[in-house]
């Protein structure tokens, strides 16, 4: 019989997945993802060596496309901090985009009503603000899941339509700078509330706050009792419980600090970037963080790197925009790279091996 | 009913898991017309029988003959198309489903078109016959269990089952719908099928069954009818023979009540009432041994006296205090430790280095904890500490625990809840699982913590472990406590019954 002899693929389990497996596979996902990328491109008749040489060249090529990605990439490194610090004990916090706009709105309105404050004083109440803005905004759905059960994936998401139509609600109306020419923004900050720049660059006080939280976030997570008590949750609720740890508690302090993270993203925008709050401050650095975090593996040094990587992503995505194709082509490839790296996780995990039909492997 | 064939036949049916032979060369036999009781202990091997009947696991051994044919079982789809159907105590139905969805499910007829009203007339003209009350339009939510219970077997009717299988049905079912259940079963023997029993419900048993298999160990001890046989007898084929008393027992001095607990009632977490007014007490070098068939309120009890478990009434005192409904973190520093029923979920962490799981319990004080921080290097000291002292076999400290064998994992954690100098050591099923030398490892330091005039109390269904290290035995029955008795004076026989739900009986005897 021929049914003897099928050759079929199963997947095995690895027993502990190595360190260059769970370096490898990611990497090779990216790459699987600039080439699905690529067949879009030759789709729409462009050549995509060409546009990726196009991106990488706008992103590292200058002293100002390399300040821009960093740039962009302080806002995607707290976030994605913001969510890995979440996704570590398993909470899944898809709120960071609207925490963020909340740090922001925070932020903006200390800026807004203490013009006259010192640089020192202002700049230091922002934070503050920001930090507060967004960690109460994560509370938010923090509390009916750590009480009720009440799914967070859902109250996180949903909260980030109403933190941006809030923001939306007050450079529309109330807070619009009436020398605004109708846009909607609010009147520049004082120049007290400006964050100091760095080398003539647009890079922001933000970037050595985003590398101390990442340093912090280090630090709390392996070396101190509530980091143990976080990643011993997110490994296993029931031996915590058995242990005797709080896990409501550590439900509602992992989300206050997740959201203030994205909450200082927010405030270093408007006070880096922006200088006033306005519509659409964040093209969805929130979300991004999402990818950060599980591309990074929830460790805080990797977010840095992948952040930055991202933020070339997004710096290259504008520069290809000259020549005639859509900014959207940057999601579609970030969306790629989620799907590729997501759909080969079980690589890690497993490995591939060819077995006979009707054989019965050895233990 | 004696002259008929026999429906099915399993014939010396062996398998094996590693490391366990759950069947050996067990044979089986049900004849249509007949309620068939397969009676044995957790473990012995019936649901493992029963899954090779429903195509779920294949026999290493033995052959598989229904109406006078061999058949082959690949999967339960060909079970059912043999007219072997079973209800299992976890069912599988989709509660938004209706009755009649959740009955044609995974049907391949009809292929395309459905026709609900046609299907919902077949149905209930289907329940009907059976006696089987259950509407086919209702939602399955909204439905109870016993009426869940009925769907299930509703669907496999509907499949064309004959020979019907039911795994501890009683399990979940209210007395009312136990009785409703054994008039049903009793209308399917009636109807030719052949229905088989799973229990170790004793009374159920002898109100139900024509014959019963007895399995131990995961071998027959053989077929009899009912009406040449008495609960006692049933008793004693289901536990084994009689286990000469244990050899020397340290009498250490007995000291003050360490655990207390007062007529305490908890919910299960399906909220059922799981204990129902549970009062014992275990003093200082004791060891009180809970016997039971587990899923009798033993889980509950554990996680009542760590603090896992709300108490809805009745108090829980440890050393005289109070601590009824406080945290674990409360209990465990009061001085009690855990080893758990689920050692590599609860009691460890899987993914996690030895050295983190050592200190799962201790990172709060010093010298593990300095401060907000953990030192590393004390809990790297502690780590190597135990890990010598109680020969763990471990490659290195941040080997993830999983990667452990059964017995080294058990060495760890009872290292780990030992090392605590613990008043009270609550061990549930603690040599479940382990081979020969790793059991004795775990006894001779249960016994070494009750000379030291620690309280433990031991949970097991292996009644020859509790009789072998208790000073007490109490038997657990669907939440109440069926008696103590001193273990010196403890029949294995009066302890089988009072397991058994046999208390009135036993104690009339």
């Amino acid at each position: 019989m021929n049914k003897q002899s099928q050759l079929t693929l199963t997947l095995e389990k690895r027993l502990a997945p190595s360190r260059w497996i769970s370096f490898l596979v990611p990497t090779i996902s990216v790459a699987m993802a600039l080439l699905f990328g690529a067949i879009f491109l030759l789709m729409t008749g462009h050549d995509p060596l060409k546009v990726y040489e196009i991106m990488a060249e706008g992103a590292f090529g200058s002293k100002y496309g390399l300040s821009e990605t960093v740039v962009k990439s302080i806002p995607l490194m707290l976030t994605g901090l913001g969510v890995s610090i979440a996704f570590k004990m398993l909470l899944w916090n898809i709120g960071a985009e609207g925490q963020l706009y909340m740090g922001a709105f925070a932020a903006s309105w200390v800026a807004l009503s203490f013009p006259d404050a010192s640089p020192g004083f202002l700049l230091s109440a922002m934070f503050l603000a920001g930090f507060l803005g967004g960690a109460l905004w994560g509370l938010l759905p923090a509390l009916p899941r750590a009480f009720l059960g009440v799914n967070e994936v859902i109250t996180s998401l949903m909260l980030n339509y109403v933190a941006i139509l809030w923001v939306d609600y007050l450079v529309y109306g109330p807070w619009k700078d009436p020398k605004g020419f109708n846009f909607p923004l609010t009147a520049p900050f004082t120049p007290s509330a400006d964050l100091p720049t760095f080398f003539g660059t647009r890079i922001h006080l933000g970037l050595v706050v985003a590398l101390a939280a990442a340093a912090i976030l280090n630090v709390v997570l392996w070396r101190t009792r509530w980091g143990y008590e976080i990643r011993v949750i997110g490994e296993s609720p029931a031996a915590a419980r058995y242990a005797g740890m709080n896990i409501a508690r550590n439900i509602l302090l992992v989300m206050f600090l997740s959201g203030g993270l994205a909450g200082l993203a927010g405030m270093t925008e408007v006070a880096g970037i922006t200088h006033r709050l306005q519509h659409g401050i964040s093209p969805g650095y929130g979300y991004s963080a999402i990818i950060i975090a599980w591309l990074s593996k929830l460790s805080p040094g990797a977010v840095v790197l992948v952040s930055f990587l991202l933020g070339a992503l997004l710096v290259g995505g504008y520069s290809i925009q000259s020549s005639g194709l859509p900014a959207a082509t940057v999601s579609m490839l970030q969306g790629a790279i989620l799907f590729f790296v997501l759909g080969s996780e079980i690589l890690t995990k497993y490995r591939l091996v060819l077995v006979r039909r009707g054989e019965r492997r050895a233990n | 009913m004696k002259d008929e064939p026999n429906l099915v036949e399993m014939r010396d049916i062996t398998k094996g898991f590693p490391g366990v032979l759950a069947n050996d060369r067990v044979s089986f036999a049900a004849r249509a017309g007949e309620i068939h009781a397969l009676l044995g202990e957790n473990g012995a091997g019936k649901s493992t029988l029963m899954s090779i009947l429903t195509g779920l696991y294949r026999p290493d051994e033995g052959e598989i003959i229904v109406a006078g044919r061999r058949i082959e079982l690949h999967s339960p789809r060909d079970a059912i198309r043999n007219g072997i159907g079973m209800v299992y105590q976890h069912f599988r139905l989709i509660p938004p489903f209706s009755v009649a969805e959740n009955v044609i499910l995974g049907l391949d007829a009809p292929r395309f078109l459905l026709n609900m009203p046609e299907i919902e007339k077949k149905v209930a003209a289907l329940s009907e016959s059976y006696g089987l009350r259950v509407d086919p339009k209702v939602k399955v939510w909204q439905l109870s269990v016993g009426e869940q219970q009925r769907v299930e077997i509703v669907k496999m009717l509907y499949r064309g089952a004959r020979i019907l299988i039911l795994d501890e049905p009683t399990a979940v079912l209210t007395p009312q719908e136990t009785r409703e259940l054994f008039l049903t079963l009793r209308r399917m023997a009636g109807n030719g099928h052949a229905v088989i029993f799973i229990t170790h419900k004793l009374h159920e048993v002898m109100e139900v069954a024509d014959r019963i298999t007895v399995l131990r160990g995961g071998r027959s001890v053989g077929t009899v009818e009912k009406k040449d046989t008495n609960p006692a007898s049933l008793a004693r084929m289901m536990v084994g023979r009689e286990i000469p008393p244990a050899p020397s027992r340290s009498e250490g001095p007995r000291g003050e009540k360490i655990l207390e607990l007062q007529a305490v009632q908890a919910m299960s977490d399906k909220g059922l009432p799981a204990l129902r007014g549970v009062s014992l007490t275990i003093r200082a070098g004791e060891l009180l041994g809970i016997a039971g068939v587990s899923g009798n309120g033993q889980k509950e009890l554990a996680e009542v006296v760590t603090g896992l478990r709300p108490v809805q009434a009745g108090r829980l005192y440890i050393k005289g205090k109070d601590l009824t409904n406080r945290s674990p973190k409360e209990i465990i520093e009061a001085g009690v430790s855990h080893v758990p029923e689920d050692r590599l979920g609860t009691g460890l962490i899987p993914n996690l280095g030895v050295l983190e799981n050592v200190i799962l319990k201790e990172y709060r004080r010093p010298p593990i904890s300095r401060g907000p921080l953990l030192d590393r290097r004390a809990a790297r000291e502690r780590s190597e500490d135990l890990v010598r002292d109680f020969q763990v076999k471990v490659a290195y400290l941040d080997l993830p625990v999983k990667l452990l064998s059964g017995g080294n994992l058990q060495r760890l954690l009872l290292a780990r809840e030992i090392s605590a100098a613990p008043s009270l050591i609550v061990a549930v099923y603690p040599v479940r699982g382990l081979d020969i030398g790793a059991t004795e490892t775990v006894h001779n330091l249960l016994l070494q913590q009750k000379a030291r005039g620690a309280a433990i109390l031991l949970i097991s269904e292996d009644l020859e472990e509790i009789l072998h290290l208790s000073d007490r035995v109490a038997v657990m029955y669907e939440g109440e406590i069926q008696g103590v008795l001193p273990s010196s004076e403890a029949r294995l026989e009066e302890i089988g019954l009072l397991m058994a739900g046999m208390k009135k009986e036993a104690t009339t005897a």
